[in-house]
């Protein structure tokens, strides 16, 4: 055994399956924390929208469907590119998988891009707008419900902001795996970090998945 | 805990369902179904399905081993049990004012829903 | 010690401490039990710390005037007690010191699953403790280890914000570890190591690790909360625009609460092995012991309410949570039963470890019993944020937990480090501890019962003998301390040589030499036995076996 192990095979293991398996479990792992993190904000959520559906509506009713709904789009795509990046690696095909990581970080590129305008947006309203939605000493509207759409917007940012940073960070180790899968480091033997990558990739999408409808689609009917 | 390869069309399939679900539930939301409640039902069970498709699918559930459904169904069930728990106080707070309230029968009885943030905006 | 040992380094054959000895090779290594070294000597330096905040309001509170700190300054000090204590200690000592070292041992593995993350954990822990460190010096907290809302974003005047990143970054050691622990357990057993093979140390630790991977993201993003609110002013708690602190208890209790079963279920599994070992004997009801500790970790999250019993959370959350509290209580009396069961007809020996195993049995019993009249809701509300309750936790976290760790280190202390220990100033300060601690603490009971609210530094003339045998007990305490470290420090160099095996102990760690190899084992180790296979002979022990009963295999 020790003539024929493989440089990605780490010392402390006896075999790769041992080695893929423990990388996946963890991962998994990895994901339940995340799980229970996000899952605080939406408790927060959940409980003041309970006590303050009005002000939930009209909040939600300032967010930009159109971008929400393009944003979706785009992250679902990118979570399409990142499964088919794991499965170019998986039949081994190198030039394949480095491609598509490169699609997957033009796409989680652009969803921040299009995050950045909405932000912006909200940052400066325009002129003629009589509201200012940054949460703080500045926040104003014309509305009984105003200090309640305050703490809203306080969720929106935040939810929206944690989602960012993840991308962020994904994006980054995406980079990473890119440079690495140019070199051809990813192949039908050791594909390990691609896969790992590409599950944390999908959970960042399925929070957005749920972030979509509870911010901007409720009270629209 | 093998993983074989998936299909480029199964891919394929599951993220056109996913644009549909994602057209559907933008659609729906623009229909007032009468209860807010069923709106939120509505969007939440499109949320929902959609999650499953990426977690089945994309991210290899259905061809993994029994250890990997555990942790993903534990994160719910934790999230079930804290988001439950702390409702618990939530929904019970109005219990104790609004029997009082009953304790006199000729006091028109608010419907809590809408007591709620008048009732709050005061004392917290 | 009379017959002077070879203590020159060459001694000793090759092994972890001594292979490479270049501080790069400390710094960056990523062999496990190098790592829980590290985490040894940065968790007793924060011990220091803690006790010494500890020594100081101790001080100040002898007297019933301020005379020594200001109001504001001593709640600088509790604090700084609390945070460093809880975060900084506490949560971490088990686990990533005994954890760390014995973990892959214990199941027969060259290493942890993620060596590089368990490295990782190590520098983002010390990266939380020195901004948590820079927070008290530069100005201090005087929030409460709680930082509770909306005094902590709001009000408060000091450096809540580099705290509360302390914390927060803090919890990401700890998540890397408990995921750490789960992998490797799941996937890196030596061969003929079945689930119900496994030490119960190791159970206890899967316990831990799942509830420091379920809760601890919890308070993460609480955390982040606060940060927001007070860093930027998004109102999230704020209650002038119709935001809810209660929210904030709750997120912050659906973590908190848990940790105490983080800091204790590791204890309990220390307790377990030493019982097993000193008492010669298979653990009575091992497969309740393990079923306990996840039913610990289970339930544990069922019950933050009862912190919040007087917040203004509804009667009916508080009676709910009163009722779901007791649960807790059975799976822990099912493992006091089992240990008491195997103590019995047992061939006790009392070493210095069995000591604190000892010493952790009562006094546990006294924290849970205590529990018990805080949990029950009527009681509470008398009891509440009264001396009661600070006795009532020290009794758990330190009773408890600090006692489970000293034992534990006692216990692996040869194994560590590769030498004894004097044992009988060992069982010396075993004794002054113990003495010490219940001086402390006791009468701490007595005053909360008498109404003697927690968090002040002044208060009236009838408390001042309590409070007097209270700080005295600090000091005994404190000294008992100073003496464990000093022998133990002595020890590294002038200790006798253990040997694979000095108790005479069942265990994949007893196998395998003192301190052990870089990669733990000569060669991968197969298990025939089950685990505390007492009846059968040990390669490895020194005595002759104590029954030679048949078993099956």
């Amino acid at each position: 055994m020790s003539d024929s192990r493989p440089s990605y095979l780490a010392h402390h293991f006896d075999h790769l399956e041992q080695q893929k398996q423990s990388a996946t479990l963890g991962i998994w792992l990895f994901l339940i924390t995340e799980v229970m993190f996000f899952g605080g904000l939406f408790l927060g959520y959940i409980v003041y929208r309970g006590l303050y559906p009005e002000a939930w509506h009209l909040g939600s009713g300032k967010l930009d469907i159109a971008l929400g709904a393009t944003n979706t789009v785009v992250l679902i795509f990118s979570s399409l590119t990142m499964a088919l990046a794991v499965r170019s690696a998986q039949v081994g095909n190198r030039k394949g998988c480095a491609h598509y990581l490169l699609a997957t970080i033009i796409l989680g590129s652009m969803f921040l891009g299009i995050k950045a305008i909405e932000y912006s947006h909200k940052f400066f309203p325009g002129p003629d707008s009589h509201y200012f939605l940054i949460p703080g000493k500045n926040f104003s509207l014309a509305s009984p419900y105003a200090d309640q759409v305050q703490i809203f917007f306080s969720f929106y940012f935040t939810m929206t902001g944690m989602h960012a940073i993840h991308m962020i960070i994904g994006i980054g180790i995406l980079i990473w795996l890119y440079v690495k899968a140019l070199k051809g480091s990813y192949h039908e033997h050791y594909y390990n970090p691609v896969e790992v990558t590409g599950l944390y990739w999908h959970f960042v999408d399925i929070v957005w998945i749920f972030l979509f409808p509870l911010l901007y689609l409720i009270g629209r009917h | 805990m093998d993983h074989p390869v998936v299909p480029v069309k199964t891919y394929l399939t599951i993220f056109g369902a996913l644009m549909v679900l994602t057209a559907l539930t933008v659609w729906v939301a623009f229909i007032d179904f009468g209860h807010g409640l069923l709106n939120d039902t509505v969007a939440m069970s499109i949320a929902v399905l959609k999650a499953l498709l990426v977690l089945v699918i994309f991210m290899h559930l259905k061809y993994s081993a029994k250890i990997l459904w555990l942790i993903a169904g534990s994160s719910v069930i934790w999230m079930i049990i804290m988001i439950g728990l702390t409702l618990t106080d939530y929904r019970s707070r109005e219990w104790i004012e609004s029997q009082a309230h009953r304790a006199i029968p000729w006091a028109s009885n608010p419907p809590i829903e809408q007591a709620a943030p008048a009732a709050d905006d005061g004392h917290h | 010690m009379s017959s002077a040992p070879d203590t020159s380094a060459t001694a000793m054959p090759k092994n972890y401490l001594n292979e490479k000895i270049t501080v790069s090779s400390w710094l960056l290594t990523l062999d496990h039990k190098r790592i829980a070294i590290l985490y040894l000597v940065s968790l007793l330096a924060f011990f220091l710390i803690g006790g010494l905040a500890a020594l100081v309001f101790r001080v100040e509170l002898m007297t019933p005037e301020a005379d020594v700190l200001r109001s504001e300054t001593y709640n600088k000090f509790f604090t700084t007690h609390g945070i460093v204590m809880i975060f900084f200690f506490l949560i971490p000592s088990i686990p990533a010191v005994l954890g760390n070292f014995l973990v892959p041992v214990m199941i027969g593995a060259r290493d942890f699953a993620f060596p590089k993350i368990n490295l990782a954990s190590w520098y983002v822990f010390m990266f939380g403790g020195v901004l948590a460190l820079i927070a008290t010096i530069a100005g201090g907290v005087e929030t409460g280890w709680t930082f509770y809302t909306p005094y902590s974003t709001m009000y408060a005047n000091s450096n809540v914000i580099l705290a509360v990143c302390g914390a927060f970054i803090a919890g990401f050691s700890s998540i890397m570890t408990g995921l750490n622990f789960i992998v490797t357990i799941h996937k890196m057993r030596a061969p003929g190591l079945t689930w119900f093979r496994l030490p119960l140390f190791i159970w206890a630790m899967y316990a831990t690790a799942l509830v420091i991977l379920l809760g601890t993201p919890v308070v993460a993003i609480t955390l982040v909360m606060i940060f927001v609110e007070r860093a930027f002013g998004f109102g999230i708690f704020d209650p002038a625009l119709g935001g809810d602190p209660i929210l904030f208890q709750h997120l912050f209790w659906f973590y908190s609460h848990p940790a105490v079963y983080i800091m204790i279920l590791p204890a309990m599994g220390v307790v377990s092995e030493l019982i097993s070992c000193f008492s010669k004997r298979r653990l009575y009801g091992y497969r309740v012991i393990v079923f306990s500790s996840l039913a610990i970790a289970v339930i544990g999250f069922f019950v933050w309410g009862h912190h919040m019993f007087v917040s203004s959370q509804s009667t009916f959350a508080g009676l709910t949570f009163s009722f779901l509290t007791f649960f807790v209580a059975v799976p822990t009396a099912l493992k006091m039963l089992n240990w008491i069961m195997t103590l019995h007809k047992g061939s006790v020996s009392l070493a210095s470890p069995m000591l604190y195993a000892f010493g952790f049995l009562g006094l546990f019993v006294i924290g849970g019993l205590t529990g018990l009249f805080l949990s029950t809701l009527a009681t509470d509300i008398h009891l509440h944020d009264t001396y009661f309750v600070v006795a009532h936790f020290h009794y758990v976290m330190v009773g408890g937990g600090v006692m489970g760790f000293l034992g534990g280190l006692h216990f692996w202390w040869p194994k560590i480090t590769g030498r004894m220990y004097p044992e009988g100033l060992a069982i010396f300060a075993a004794i002054v501890i113990f003495i010490g601690f219940n001086l402390t603490f006791f009468p701490q009971f007595q005053l909360g019962v008498h109404g003697m609210p927690r968090r002040y530094h002044v208060y009236p003339e009838e408390f001042q003998v309590l409070h007097i045998a209270s700080s005295t007990g600090a000091m005994v305490l404190g000294f008992g301390y100073l003496i464990m470290g000093a022998y133990l420090i002595w020890s590294l160099k002038f200790g006798k040589i253990a040997g694979k095996n000095p108790w005479n102990a069942r265990g994949l760690e007893w196998e395998t030499d003192s301190p052990p190899p870089t990669h733990n084992f000569h060669e991968t180790p197969v298990v025939r036995h089950p685990v505390y296979a007492y009846e059968y002979a040990s390669e490895t022990s020194n005595e002759p076996d104590v029954q030679s009963e048949k078993g099956h295999v």
